[in-house]
């Protein structure tokens, strides 16, 4: 097994937060019956036509500018024909040969540090309908996502795991919500991905035959497709098989993938471009003036925050991963001298304390930052004091004082407490001078709990290592 | 007076409104009565909207009390082919697939015609999805040639010129993909353009190929169908393709004569296959042009061999992707008793299409298929481009061109069904036009031996249409 190596490239559609579908005037709204928002144009009546709404133009451009990929003065529709339901005109019309954007690229950053990951391609196309199984009644389709617009964004195969892929799609996602231009919201099937995946022995130059899995649409998911079909095609090649091109199902629930269909009757789609839409110009001036209107991206709050924040660039990525979260830590960061324990609060504690709450006042924040960074509590009590902070938006330091969680700083409080446990721990403390030192531990737990947790746990340790010499 | 309508222009018909000689209520009476009396010969009509026709005159008749207004359709009665749109009334391209198809829309084509006061008596006949020569291919029955009825008369948009040349209509729209309006009309005796592409708006019409097809008027004289086209033409939101480049009257200018105008002859439209009656017409009418004080040049077109060729492979390819949708599932007819999805799809096609409908999307799904494409669609493409540029050439030289519309005449129904390939090569004349997105006018000329009208088409720069009607009305008069 690790003498393979994964070769991954992703495809991931994008919903566009436009007011309008992409090729006719129905508002996109949010839940709507269905087949309420729907016009002659996108359920494909007899002689309608699409006409281009500019407004998708201009949101696949600046997700080219986000990604620094180069906008094409040039590109066409296409039409790619396959019979399906929930495809009314019978053909989904998209990008093939000259797509609105080239290149591009997203840096991210593992455990092992930072990587590029570059891209082929964005091209704007429409979504499809919607089919709904209703048990008596059959299948129906709803085609209120019928012309909703999507951008497909399209990687080079320099992803080599899971952890990079995950990382990828967090980025990409980062960067296309700060765009402004997708609400991008996973459960809602507004980001989802395809993945192209194949092995080969590390070292070697050429690629291995891919199978793609498609439509999967959450991060995790994506790790579990990739480790599971990268583990199957190892299997199959060490039991001395071969793989075979083909499109793979992956099943949500079982984790596993299953075969769809064969290279041999993959669909022909039959691309050439739409008759019916003009091709898209874009003049210089335009393209300058949508770059203006995008704002500080990812990367550039990133290199900020180390910068201004002195905190690590893996915890200035996962900070900037969602523009809220990175919104809200500028806030309380600017309000604290101890933007590093802002930082560890909002990876490390928060995400579990903060389920049902909404996220404090900054100002809050940042006071029990600085009394944590100050000594003025130590960070057990911190974890309580964040806990009533989430749970009632009290002051911090008002709620210290009130119950009465100062850390005891001072050796002169502490010793009482460090002979006592002493005393009634005699054995333990025989048995850490017998060289246990593990036994330190738990006296220093002993100590901890007679103060109610408020004592400092390092001037605890100087007074007990002191008595014990 | 009401007798002599049938002999009248739109402008004389406008006139007699205007001075209430008869009312637009009694125009229509007549012209539904003219249907009665010949469709159960001609067939001209898929569906007859009587009821729809007397509400629009009455609706006409209160407009025309009022003086304000002075638009010459207002209460003359026409007819739309049955691809156009037509919200209420169903909508049928002449095929089982959408045999009940009732649009919840109409085209913009019909829209305008509508604002403009026009009385909609109904929608006429064609071949199946506007594909053929002969309007036979109708799954509503073929439609006879009001000249001789032994006769097919042309396609696909027959009807249309069938239900002005026997009267029944006023005027008709027709749609053009590679020779749909001009054939017709030559083989009817009729006037028809087929406009520049982008100059007509192509929401509503059920798409043929989309590149190619352009509606136009089909009427009886050549200002009528100036008139027409005035409401019709210009710059649609709904169709990108359509252009802001319309004249605003396409009348004016058009009596001043072809003194100074020059007429390119293109050598390729004179070579063998064409009938001599029909050659020496248009020679004939060269030369009267020439008498008249133009010039008249021959040119040469090299390409223009290859342009039926391209011309199959493009609109064949667009075609088999815009009749996709009719799959079974959205709308149109759905076989019965089919056991799976592509069940559905395969009894549903098979059964709802007619044989030359099918021969089409066959042969443009082959020629966009993967490792075909270049080859094929690609390549035509290219001729297209090359045919461009060759018209554009001549342009230059030329203020418009003038050739026959179709190699022969009107032929026996039934003849040429059979023969794909041979009926394919009529078209020879026309398919040009459409590829390279330029307008042409089909006027009849003179009659062969056998008494059947010869056509002779214009064939202008791109929105030169203006220019069309001008050399139109000579021609006219000189061949009266």
């Amino acid at each position: 097994m690790s003498d393979y190596e994964a070769v991954i490239g992703l495809e991931v559609h994008i919903e566009l937060h436009t007011k309008r579908k992409i090729f006719c005037f129905c508002e996109i709204k949010e839940d709507p019956a269905p087949n309420t928002q729907t016009c002659e144009v996108c359920t494909s009546m007899p002689g309608t036509l699409p006409v281009m709404n500019r407004e998708v133009v201009e949101f696949a451009v600046k997700a080219g500018l986000a990604v620094g990929g180069t906008i094409n003065h040039m590109s066409q529709m296409d039409r790619k024909n396959y019979f399906y339901p929930d495809l009314p005109k019978a053909y989904q019309i998209s990008q093939n040969e000259h797509p609105i954007v080239s290149g591009g690229k997203v840096d991210i950053e593992t455990e092992a540090g930072q990587k590029t990951i570059r891209l082929t391609r964005i091209h704007m196309e429409e979504d499809a309908g919607k089919l709904v199984h209703i048990e008596g009644e059959g299948t129906l389709v709803d085609c209120n996502r019928a012309g909703v617009p999507l951008i497909e964004i399209v990687s080079e195969p320099d992803i080599r795991s899971a952890e990079e892929a995950i990382a990828f799609l967090k980025k990409l996602r980062a960067i296309m919500v700060y765009t402004g231009i997708t609400l991008a919201r996973m459960q809602e099937g507004e980001m989802r991905c395809d993945v192209n995946l194949s092995v080969r022995k590390k070292g070697d130059k050429t690629l291995g035959t891919r199978t793609e899995m498609k439509n999967i649409n959450s991060f995790a998911f994506v790790g579990k497709a990739i480790e599971g079909e990268f583990k199957r095609q190892v299997d199959v090649l060490e039991a001395g098989g071969t793989i075979i091109q083909e499109t793979r199902r992956f099943d949500d629930k079982t984790g596993q993938s299953t075969s769809m269909r064969t290279k041999e009757d993959a669909d022909d789609y039959r691309y050439f471009p739409d008759p019916d839409l003009v091709p898209i110009r874009l003049e210089d001036k335009e393209i300058e003036a949508l770059k203006s209107e995008i704002p500080e991206l990812p990367d550039a709050r990133k290199a900020r925050y180390i910068k201004d924040f002195d905190i690590s660039a893996y915890d200035a990525e996962r900070l900037t991963d969602e523009r809220d979260m990175a919104d809200y830590f500028e806030k309380a960061a600017k309000a604290t001298t101890a933007p590093k324990t802002i930082a560890n609060i909002l990876i490390s504690d928060m995400p579990n304390l903060q389920k049902d709450h909404p996220l404090p006042d900054p100002v809050k924040l940042a006071e029990l930052a600085d009394l944590q960074a100050d000594g003025e509590i130590n960070s057990s009590t911190a974890k309580k004091v964040l806990s009533a902070l989430l749970e009632t938006g009290v002051s911090p330091r008002q709620y210290v004082a009130e119950h009465d969680l100062l850390q005891i700083n001072d050796e002169a409080t502490l010793l009482p407490f460090v002979l006592e446990v002493l005393k009634e721990r005699a054995s333990v403390a025989e048995d850490y001078k017998a060289g246990k030192k593990k036994a330190l531990q738990s006296l220093i737990g002993m100590v901890m709990q007679k103060t109610k947790g408020r004592a400092n746990p390092v001037l605890i340790r100087t007074l007990l290592e002191d008595r014990l010499k | 007076m009401i007798d002599k309508v049938n002999q009248m222009t739109i402008s004389e018909l406008s006139e007699g409104l205007r001075t209430r000689e008869f009312s637009a209520e009694e125009l229509t009476r007549h012209s539904l009565q003219m249907i009665e009396q010949k469709e159960p010969e001609l067939n001209a009509f898929i569906t007859v909207t009587a009821e729809r026709a007397i509400e629009d005159a009455k609706a006409a008749d209160k407009r025309l009390a009022t003086k304000a207004e002075t638009n010459p359709l207002l209460g003359i009665p026409g007819a739309l082919k049955d691809n156009v749109c037509t919200k209420g009334i169903r909508t049928t391209c002449a095929s089982k697939t959408l045999e009940n198809f009732v649009p919840p829309y109409s085209a913009t084509v019909a829209d305008r015609l509508a604002d403009a006061g026009m009385v909609l008596l109904g929608k006429v006949n064609m071949d199946e999805f506007a594909m053929g020569q002969t309007s036979e291919t109708s799954y509503f029955g073929a439609t006879k040639n009001p000249r001789n009825t032994n006769r097919v008369p042309g396609g696909s948009s027959g009807g249309s010129a069938a239900a002005v040349a026997g009267d029944e209509a006023v005027f008709a729209i027709g749609s053009d993909t590679g020779g749909s309006i001009l054939q017709p009309s030559a083989f009817c005796g009729v006037i028809g353009l087929r406009p520049s592409y982008g100059l007509v708006s192509r929401n509503g019409i059920v798409a043929f190929a989309s590149s190619l097809d352009q509606a136009g008027p089909i009427t009886r004289t050549v200002k009528d169908n100036a008139l027409v086209l005035n409401a019709i033409a210009g710059h649609d939101p709904r169709d990108t393709t359509s252009l802001h480049v319309r004249e605003p009257d396409y009348t004016v200018g058009i009596t001043d004569g072809v003194k100074g105008l020059t007429f390119g002859l293109p050598t390729e439209f004179f070579g063998e296959g064409l009938a001599e009656s029909i050659k020496d017409a248009v020679l004939d009418v060269a030369k009267k042009l020439e008498s008249l004080g133009a010039t008249i040049k021959e040119v040469s077109l090299p390409s223009l061999k290859f342009a039926l060729p391209a011309y199959v492979l493009i609109s064949s390819a667009e075609a088999s992707s815009n009749l996709a949708r009719f799959d079974g599932i959205h709308y149109g007819y759905r076989a019965e008793g089919a056991e799976s999805l592509d069940d559905v799809y395969v009894k549903t096609r098979s059964e709802g299409f007619g044989a030359e409908v099918k021969r089409r999307l066959m042969l443009g799904t082959f020629a966009l298929s993967s490792g075909y494409y270049d080859a094929y669609y690609k390549k035509a493409q290219q001729i297209r481009t090359l045919i461009g540029s060759e018209f554009k050439r001549v342009f230059a030289s030329v203020s418009m061109l003038i050739a026959p519309v179709a190699p022969v005449t009107a032929w026996p129904l039934g003849q040429s069904i059979t023969d794909p390939v041979q009926l394919y090569l009529n078209d020879i004349y026309t398919v040009p036009i459409g590829m390279a997105g330029l307008p042409a006018l089909s006027l009849p000329v003179a009659k062969d031996e056998d008494g059947l009208p010869i056509g002779l088409q214009l064939i202008g720069n791109r929105f030169q249409e203006r220019l069309l009607y001008r050399a139109g009305v000579s021609i006219e008069e000189v061949t009266r």
